[in-house]
């Protein structure tokens, strides 16, 4: 127990003979019980807050246009498209034709991360546009990593659009010869 | 007779040390402490390495749980009730004011609109109402024109109108892609392209261009 004041038996004055001594009341305090209870609250506090704030990552869309003509066009060198497939598989393609061979490619979020740095430094920076095509297999996580590639490689223009129908075949069919369910 | 005195060694030792450290720590937590209301849906969101704050006023949060099912709040009780007067009038609900009291005391919503007068009519002291808040379809938004969210966003900014909101997506990570869309195309149709992601924290990669920058900008601090 802690012991709130020495009261020393050694203390400086003296009492003369006949001078009753007052009886000595013990000072310490049992603080056990409170020391009880501040555990059980630091515990209770413990559990119950919340470390991390989280944060707010932002996102624009582009709005929808009806007219074709109104949409950008994304110069074929500088085009990288990256789809989301199942199991947090990537598939990326250079330029605009998926279906060239060897230009259909897999990848990992962990090297992924390389082929966009490599095609960021083999590009013009004004030509570069990413468009990232997340499939219906995808999960949210994946939509969020894949923007969080985009800031982390810093780049400046990407887009998130559905995925065409053609490129969704290939990705299961690549899937399938992969043998991913 | 010479007396020696033994000092006596008192057997409990000194614990303030130890009280005064664990009650600074009490201390701490309790002012670190932010309470949250109890939400009807759990939800893991995952990392990014973002680091804008979450804006805390003038938020319309839509919540997407695992199974896809799709939840709406809104933080100030003021611009609920102008959002369910709304709702109530433009969709025929025939809410009674103390099914929209229940409403702006209810933390996030997830019923079409055809169970919401029956959701609400619940007394929210009874743990069976509890059950029945955790069991709530969602709002459902699987349509191309947004299903019923377009109505819930279009009458949040109504409900705003002339300040800014904040739109914010707070999603699972096991949440499918469609889901999301879903939901982005319910904001799109209201012709809201800019959003906030709810994420938790993370550093940036050593060696990426990011981390690069940001070391840039500590430095010049």
């Amino acid at each position: 127990m802690s012991s709130i004041e020495g009261g020393g038996d050694d203390g400086g004055h003296k009492k003369g003979p006949g001078v009753k001594k007052a009886k000595k009341m013990s000072t310490r305090v049992d603080m056990t019980p409170m020391v009880d209870l501040g555990f059980l609250l630091i515990t209770f506090f413990i559990f119950t807050t919340t470390m991390a704030q989280p944060t707010a990552m932002n996102l624009f869309m582009p709005k929808d246009v009806d007219k074709p003509e109104d949409q950008n066009k994304v110069k074929e060198s500088g085009a990288f498209t990256i789809l989301l497939g199942k199991q947090d598989i990537v598939y990326f393609y250079e330029g605009l034709d998926p279906a060239t061979e060897g230009n259909f490619r897999t990848a990992t979020f962990k090297t992924i991360r390389d082929e966009i740095i490599r095609k960021k430094q083999s590009t013009k920076v004004d030509d570069l546009v990413i468009i990232i095509k997340p499939s219906e297999d995808a999960t949210y996580k994946n939509t969020v990593d894949i923007l969080d590639e985009m800031t982390i490689s810093e780049i400046k223009r990407y887009a998130m659009v559905d995925i065409s129908p053609v490129e969704y075949q290939l990705v299961k069919i690549t899937e399938g010869a992969a043998g991913i369910k | 007779m010479p007396s020696v005195k033994i000092k006596k060694h008192a057997p409990d030792n000194d614990m303030t040390p130890f009280v005064d450290v664990a009650f600074l720590i009490l201390s701490f937590f309790m002012l670190a402490t932010k309470f949250k209301p109890e939400e009807p849906i759990e939800v893991t969101t995952p990392n990014s390495v973002s680091s804008a704050v979450l804006p805390e006023k003038d938020a319309f949060m839509v919540s997407i749980d695992k199974g896809g099912r799709v939840f709406v709040s809104v933080d100030n009780p003021q611009f609920r009730q102008v959002l369910i007067d709304n709702l109530n009038k433009t969709r025929n609900l025939g809410l009674t004011p103390a099914e929209m009291k229940n409403f702006i005391n209810a933390p996030s919503v997830g019923v079409p609109f055809s169970q919401l007068k029956s959701l609400l009519s619940l007394d929210p002291e009874l743990e069976t109402t509890k059950n029945v808040v955790k069991q709530q379809p969602g709002i459902p938004c699987a349509d191309s024109t947004g299903g019923e969210l377009y109505f819930w966003v279009r009458d949040a900014l109504v409900a705003y109108s002339g300040r800014k909101l904040n739109l914010l997506i707070k999603s699972d990570n096991d949440t499918k892609y469609p889901v999301f869309k879903n939901v982005l195309n319910a904001f799109k149709k209201n012709d809201q392209n800019k959003f906030l992601l709810v994420t938790s924290p993370e550093d940036a990669p050593p060696g990426t261009s990011l981390y690069e920058t940001r070391e840039k900008q500590i430095n010049k601090k």
